[in-house]
């Protein structure tokens, strides 16, 4: 007998026969657990809890103006203005607003990686990205400035409400699914928490759509 | 992992000893059982998450067969491959395999314990696989060759020193103690080599049988990059990881990273779920998962059963008075503190690990912050029964516990001779009315005094105050 079935039989062996039999609908329905209560401004604590994770946020009204937010924040920084985006943001004018910026995925030396999200959690100020073609996973990744536009109409409340919409608008899922909360950290020398791990060492979050505070 | 665990005393006597260790321990303590708490209670329904997370856990276990088979279906249809194991030698050889089969030379690694079961990184050296640990901790442990000490923070018996000491040997840099900047070099030291790796290895923390995914947290960001950068990603993971839904799989997401670091989740969540798709530029392109029996299915019908719902947050052992005093290490093998001590003996068997179930003062502290409500005392009070029922303790032991049973049967005679007892143990204790020494209590007295009873038994005290 192979691994496989020997441990199947064990498992088996050990479950009563009628045990589970509704398994397949369990996911089917796949119900909710208890969700917290987290107020109505979505927004306003998707901000909050992003910021307090050591994320940078910036609302903004328009996409437009996300070009200057971002060459402000490098120069603010003295850090170099050039690098890549998803290429489903390669339409902006980044070079108006003096940056270089190439719509790829990212290399090992790109300094800045500049992403879309498919929706933000304002139960723990997290982004949610979706690899793809047009969105690929390491230009959230690799550079060590990230920053990620997120539409302020998307933000829902729970991850909950984030898988709904991923069933919802796209089906399956993708390759992968990213869930960033602010700067890679490690805390693994004396339990003492440093920003900038092996992924990037700040990331800016530009909200689309008017100020989160509102 | 060799198992080390019949040297628990000899080890958790030598690190009570051990000044630096001591040091170390204490910021555990500091930052996450504090920062649990404070991260606890910012979760207004806790106690309501806590008891769905156990139900979760014990719904798959009770038909653990049925959403493996699921998350097979699943995980098949959407190109990844997965393999069973009965041993841990069955990973070491699947791996191989894969890494065969693919012309792979350098590998990758992200934190994983089951890898740790395995011994896997040795086994794949002798293969001539060159494997690279990524995790901070787990890589300074590979340069030092130690095995971890805690399965959340590995390197928490080191000192900022120690590691400063050891990056000065093996990188040939300029040394610096400052954390922020050993930090850096790592990265800097890391970055070619994820850049350049055929193969990643990674653990899972769950796996999803709706979807067929291996979901992975993590907070450095090497867990990504050995999930996202090489063309060959090999999941690694216990046959008890598995949950129904992603719904479910949030509750349990709640709780363990509060749990594990007083963190309201982690850097990074990572739902993987198949291989690169054809127009896409990364992501890796052969995907494979290894589920790992290596005992855990024989604990499924017994009373260690709840063990199974084990999410590996390592609260336990951070509010454990033995592991906060004698550290990892002692335990001798991958999974040390209340958890290990029922895992220990279950996986490598309880004639090999005779003293961790005993390595519990059932202060109950374990049970009390589980986050999937395991009762660990009552599991480690059933392995020392097994431990009696199958003889394995000493003989002293068995005599004296059938000399007290016969005397505990005996109330007149137990009163008396424990009047007599305590009498004579006030009269040797002299004027300090303290023992330094007391044969046959050594592990007591060896490190700190026995102080001498008052003279006067429990019994007589009783029968003072109830006739007053």
């Amino acid at each position: 007998m192979s691994a496989r079935e020997n441990i199947l039989a064990r498992i088996g062996k050990a479950r009563g026969p009628g045990v589970g039999v509704d398994s397949d609908d369990v996911i089917r329905r796949h119900p909710r657990g208890p969700i917290p209560p987290l107020g109505n401004n979505l927004a306003k604590r998707f901000g909050e809890q992003a910021t307090r994770l050591a994320s940078d946020v910036a609302p903004t009204a328009t996409l437009m103006d996300v070009p200057k937010i971002v060459a402000d924040y490098l120069r603010e920084r003295q850090l170099p203005p050039k690098g890549v985006c998803w290429p489903s943001l390669a339409a902006l004018d980044w070079q108006g607003a003096g940056l270089e910026i190439e719509s790829r995925a990212a290399h090992g030396d790109d300094p800045v990686g500049i992403t879309g999200a498919f929706t933000g959690i304002a139960e723990t100020g997290t982004l949610m990205l979706l690899s793809g073609a047009q969105t690929p996973a390491t230009v959230s990744l690799l550079p060590e400035t990230h920053v990620a536009v997120v539409e302020k109409v998307r933000i829902v409340a729970t991850m909950e409400d984030a898988w709904d919409r991923l069933r919802r608008e796209h089906g399956k899922l993708p390759r992968a699914v990213n869930f960033i909360s602010g700067p890679s950290r490690t805390a693994d020398i004396e339990q003492t928490v440093t920003l900038g791990a092996h992924g990037p060492y700040r990331v800016l979050i530009v909200i689309v759509g008017g100020s989160w505070n509102e | 992992m060799q198992v080390t665990a019949m040297h628990f005393k000899r080890k958790a006597s030598e690190n009570l000893r051990n000044e630096k260790l001591q040091k170390a321990l204490e910021k555990l303590q500091t930052k996450f059982v504090d920062g649990r708490a404070v991260a606890i209670a910012e979760l207004p329904n806790f106690g309501e998450v806590r008891d769905a997370a156990a139900e979760i856990r014990d719904k798959v276990i009770r038909s653990l067969d049925r959403y493996l088979l699921r998350f097979e279906q699943e995980a098949t249809a959407r190109g990844a491959v997965v393999h069973w194991a009965e041993t841990t030698e069955d990973v070491n050889r699947i791996v191989a395999e894969i890494a065969h089969q693919h012309g792979v030379h350098r590998i990758v690694k992200s934190k994983s314990m089951v890898s740790e079961e395995c011994g896997l990184n040795d086994a794949l050296e002798t293969q001539g696989l060159e494997v690279i640990e990524t995790d901070l901790g787990e890589y300074i442990l590979q340069l030092a060759h130690e095995p971890p000490s805690h399965i959340v923070a590995p390197v928490v018996h080191k000192s900022k020193e120690d590691i400063s000491d050891l990056f000065e040997e093996k990188h040939q840099r300029p040394r610096t103690v400052q954390i922020a900047e050993l930090c850096r070099e790592a990265r800097e030291v890391l970055r070619p080599g994820f850049l350049s790796a055929d193969m990643g290895i990674s653990g899972a923390n769950f796996i999803v049988a709706e979807t067929g995914s291996v979901l992975i947290v993590t907070n450095e960001g090497n867990g990504r990059l050995t999930t996202t950068l090489p063309r060959v990603h090999v999941a690694i993971t216990g046959i008890e990881k598995v949950v129904p839904t992603l719904e479910d799989v949030t509750t349990l997401l709640r709780l363990l990273p509060r749990s594990a670091t007083g963190q309201s989740i982690t850097n990074y969540v990572s739902v993987l779920t198949g291989t690169r798709g054809k127009d896409e530029s990364d992501g890796p392109e052969h995907f494979h998962v290894i589920l790992l029996d290596n005992g855990r299915s024989k604990l499924l019908g017994t009373e260690l059963q709840p063990m199974l719902r084990c999410i590996r947050c390592g609260a336990c052992m951070n509010h454990c008075p033995v592991y906060q005093n004698i550290g990892g290490h002692a335990y001798g093998w991958v999974y040390p503190g209340p958890m290990g001590s029922v895992l220990t003996p279950s996986f490598v068997g309880l004639e090999n690990a005779l003293d961790l179930p005993n390595a519990s003062t059932f202060c109950g502290e374990c049970a009390v912050v589980c986050p999937v409500k395991i009762p660990l005392p009552d599991l480690l009070r059933h392995l020392r029964t097994r431990q009696v029922q199958q003889h394995l303790r000493p003989w002293q032991e068995r005599v004296a516990l059938r000399l007290w049973s016969w005397m505990a049967r005996r109330p007149a005679l137990y009163a008396l001779s424990t009047r007599i007892a305590a009498r004579l143990l006030r009269i040797f204790s002299g004027s300090e009315k303290r023992f330094h020494y007391l044969p046959g209590v050594t592990g007591w007295t060896d490190e700190r005094d026995m102080p001498a009873p008052a003279g006067r038994t429990f019994r007589d005290l009783y029968r003072e105050r109830h006739s007053s």
